[in-house]
């Protein structure tokens, strides 16, 4: 069975900025398939290539088996885009908005009033269905975007940072909804820049940064193979430097401890890398206990995907996102966006 | 298919409303799907238009207002100055139809450019439209509708005024007039929506083409009003060859396609000429754009 998206040595410049300079990745049908990465990666360019909005300078992109640049029309029928930014025409009614995407999708009009009523259900919009859409909230207007994009039952549903701008309520929403889209067998491929996004929603997820793929895999493979736990202790709310160095060298002499930093911008807490094993706290416990050192507090958790891009780039999301908003052109992008 | 279809009372029966189409991009009717998305975009044109009727609104208003100040201020005018008529209301009427149908016909392009900027463009363009042509058919259906619509206003508004009703085919011969203008106007609009960067470029353009382009035609004085270069330069100007013939028609009860209608510089122009004229332009004006849309949307 072909893949649901395939995407190979996928290229775009614009200009001088070269917005995507090598990504491939390939979509299994019926999986949710996560594009991780700070803004400016280059994952907008990747979907408006993949949904036929723009042209790239090399490559291949297929839709289950279906060449995207040969057979353009096919594809489009076979996918569903959710852009970032929720373009609505506020003069019309929610309903009246589905009924013209019916029709660009070419539904019978028996076929597309019931797809309507499905659609609306399923969002829960069906009492604000007649209001015009400028009245709507928010979070009424990314329903609604998201009830045009399912509207002619895609194959593939491809979303643009779904969440993003919306309030917490919402974003479950959306997230509940994409699971429940997977559970029915679509294909979901989103975008995000925010790492619990896609750890809680992706089944298999591609991290990029600036044009080029930097790891793919489940998320628990990718966080397994930087290895290991975090564990974060504060021997005190602030500790003195040669309490935490004592605690440190205490800590050291642990078999499962492979890495000891103290975090100086945070009273001197400490921040362990340990095989994972589940007796591990208490071990720490006991050893500080026996040497006579308080704990005021402790946790360990699973590395997260901001680990895995640290190991690969050196920074963290955050970071490259302050970095990323600095170099931004909102006016250039805003060009490239605009057919 | 059919049980696919059934409104779903749990979540989980909403996938699939039909089978994948075959693979290939010609669609099996491709003239029911051509008609399907420009009879929905063109709807949402009207919905529109009818929930935001201020334009078409200023759009009547405006003309009946040029009609009626224009009237009276050349009331007192010494008799047989514009031509052989003696009701400047009647001499006025043709300039003030196709000038409403041409500055109507310009701002086509806005919504389209609007549509590019809010990003709803995308949304049109990620479908799998039949051809994607069908957006600027739209567009010119709606437009063209509008254009008539008013044009009826004002010719009807100008009988009342004492400017006379042109027989069953006089007013043919102006909707087809209008038609034919709104057609050419409409196109080169629609391809400066595509072409130009933003709507502020766009309303310049409109704004700079709209006042020298009404006067440097024969819609408020005749020919023989002006100096030579201006004569030049009005029998030149394409809103001249949508005047003439309307104003022929609303002072001559017995007119034909090989009435005369203007006197150029460089000879004359009759009825027929005229229209031959406007649809020219039509057509070069809609071909000059293929470019322009097949770089956009194709």
């Amino acid at each position: 069975m072909a893949p649901a998206v395939l995407v190979k040595n996928l290229k775009k410049r614009y200009g001088t900025v070269e917005a995507v300079k090598d990504i491939s990745f390939q979509v299994e049908p019926g999986e949710i398939f996560g594009l991780l990465g700070p803004n400016g990666a280059g994952k907008t360019t990747t979907l408006r290539a993949l949904c036929t909005l723009t042209t790239p300078d090399a490559g291949k992109i297929e839709i289950s088996g279906i060449s995207v640049l040969d057979h353009p029309k096919a594809a489009r029928q076979r996918l569903g885009y959710v852009a970032q930014e929720v373009a609505l025409d506020k003069v019309l009614t929610g309903r009246e908005l589905l009924q013209l995407q019916a029709a660009l999708y070419h539904l019978p009009s028996q076929a597309a009033k019931q797809r309507i009523e499905t659609v609306l259900d399923l969002l829960g919009l069906q009492e604000y269905a007649d209001k015009k859409t400028g009245t709507y909230s928010g979070g009424l207007r990314k329903r609604l975007d998201l009830a045009a994009g399912l509207l002619h039952a895609p194959d593939v549903l491809v979303l643009d940072e779904p969440t993003v701008g919306l309030d917490i309520e919402s974003r479950f929403v959306v997230w509940d909804f994409l699971r429940k889209l997977r559970e029915a067998g679509t294909t979901v491929v989103i975008t995000s820049h925010y790492l619990e996004e896609i750890d809680a929603l992706a089944d298999r997820v591609t991290i990029i940064d600036r044009g080029v793929v930097i790891a793919t895999g489940t998320p628990s493979e990718l966080k397994d193979d930087v290895g290991g736990d975090r564990i974060t202790i504060r021997i005190r709310e602030f500790s003195p430097i040669e309490e935490a160095q004592k605690a440190k060298d205490l800590l050291n002499s642990l078999a499962f401890v492979q890495e000891v930093i103290i975090n100086s911008a945070q009273g001197n807490s400490l921040n362990l890398v340990v095989t994972q094993q589940n007796d591990a706290l208490i071990s720490i416990q006991q050893t500080l206990n026996s040497a006579g050192l308080p704990i005021f507090g402790i946790a360990q958790s699973r590395p997260s995907l901001d680990d895995v891009y640290l190991a690969a780039t050196g920074k963290t999301l955050l970071d490259a996102e302050l970095a990323a908003a600095g170099s931004r052109d909102p006016k250039a992008e805003k060009k490239q966006n605009m057919r | 298919m059919s049980s696919t279809l059934i409104p779903p009372k749990s979540d989980t029966n909403w996938q699939k409303v039909a089978a994948p189409q075959a693979y290939t991009d010609a669609a099996p009717n491709f003239f029911g799907e051509l008609v399907q998305e420009t009879f929905a975009l063109t709807r949402r044109l009207f919905i529109q238009l009818q929930r935001r009727p201020s334009t078409l609104v200023a759009g009547i208003i405006q003309p009946i207002i040029w009609l009626v100040l224009f009237g009276a201020l050349f009331q007192n005018a010494p008799k047989g100055i514009f031509g052989n008529t003696t009701n400047y209301g009647q001499f006025l009427s043709a300039g003030v139809i196709v000038f409403t149908a041409f500055a109507g016909a310009l701002n086509a392009g806005l919504p389209v450019m609007f549509d590019r900027e809010f990003g709803f463009l995308n949304r049109l363009l990620v479908a799998p439209l039949a051809s994607r042509f069908s957006i600027v058919l739209a567009s010119a259906i709606f437009i063209i509708s509008q254009s008539l619509l008013q044009a009826a206003v004002i010719v009807t508004v100008a009988a009342f005024l004492g400017a006379g009703l042109p027989d069953a085919v006089g007013l043919g011969a102006i909707a087809l007039i209008v038609f034919l203008l709104a057609l050419g106007v409409t196109s080169l609009s629609l391809g400066l929506a595509f072409a130009l960067p933003g709507h502020i470029e766009l309303i310049a353009v409109i704004f700079v083409t709209n006042l020298p382009v009404l006067f440097a035609s024969t819609a408020l004085a005749p020919l023989s009003f002006m100096p030579n270069w201006l004569q030049i330069v009005a029998t030149l100007n394409p809103l001249s060859y949508a005047i003439e013939p309307i104003r022929y028609l609303y002072l001559h009860q017995d007119w034909g396609l090989g009435s005369v209608v203007m006197h150029a510089f460089w000879g004359d122009v009759t009825f027929g000429g005229a229209l031959l004229v406007l649809l020219g332009l039509a057509l070069v004006a809609l071909l000059s754009i293929q470019p322009q849309l097949r770089r956009t949307l194709a």
